[in-house]
């Protein structure tokens, strides 16, 4: 299936990333609770950007690894990075003061992620749902 | 685009019609404070069955909305939460700890006059 791109710019590209995300989900047969999970996760990410980056990208795509089919979620900005990556996934820290639950909200509703971030460089952040 | 708020006797009824951006919540946190003074409400139902995503940050504003109301005086339920909806809350370890919530607008309805009559 296709890959789909969504430039996170303003508040409003937050919901269609998540809308989209759900989208996707539901084509690939996710149920109505992972298809919830997914689109929560992308909105958590998506906000992060926003605050951190100002602006970047949430790329979706298909992917499969056997006879698994899931859905990868790649939230990836040119901001200034993250000093300390192990800090960032810790509940209830934030640099900016903000209400989200950002990088380790999105981590407990999916299977997989990653975080890799250079500062000066950006962030990208990669995370993955398994069709059950 | 706005949130609704209409007044039903001492009770300000919130429907919330469609995904919130950031800005529109905020907005409506403020309405809603104000409104409950002007119209001097004691209980305040937010509906959010058509909500199908609540992240952490709607959540927590949806919870500093209800804590706001309570120091204004009047009570929250919020109603309609989607069972896909709780159970990512409850993934996400957030809770609307200290708010009231309620199946739908009916069971809120039924649950602040509860309250009031308990007051008495």
């Amino acid at each position: 299936m296709s890959e789909l791109k969504i430039q996170i710019e303003r508040e409003i590209d937050i919901i269609a990333a998540r809308q989209a995300g759900r989208q996707m989900a539901g084509q690939l047969g996710f149920s109505a609770t992972d298809q919830t999970l997914i689109a929560t996760a992308i909105s958590e990410v998506a906000r992060n950007i926003l605050i951190y980056a100002q602006r970047g990208e949430i790329q979706l795509e298909q992917i499969a690894d056997g006879t698994r089919t899931g859905i990868q979620v790649v939230a990836a900005d040119e901001g200034p990075g993250i000093e300390n990556t192990d800090l960032a996934l810790r509940d209830g820290y934030s640099t900016k003061n903000s209400l989200g639950l950002g990088l380790p909200g999105a981590r407990r509703l999916m299977d997989d992620f990653t975080l890799a971030s250079e500062l000066g460089h950006g962030t990208r952040v990669t995370m993955k749902k398994w069709r059950r | 685009m706005p949130v609704p708020i209409l007044k039903q006797g001492d009770t300000l009824i919130a429907s919330i019609v469609a995904a919130l951006s950031d800005d529109d919540l905020l907005q409506f946190r403020d309405d809603l404070a104000t409104k409950i003074g002007t119209v001097r409400a004691r209980g305040v139902v937010v509906d959010v069955t058509a909500l199908d995503v609540l992240d952490s940050f709607a959540t927590r504003t949806l919870r500093g909305i209800a804590y706001t109301a309570k120091l204004r005086g009047a009570e929250t339920v919020i109603v309609g939460i989607q069972p896909e909806v709780a159970y990512t809350l409850v993934q996400l370890g957030l809770t609307f700890e200290g708010v009231s919530t309620a199946l739908d607008l009916e069971e809120g309805l039924a649950l602040l006059a509860a309250k009031k009559q308990a007051r008495k």
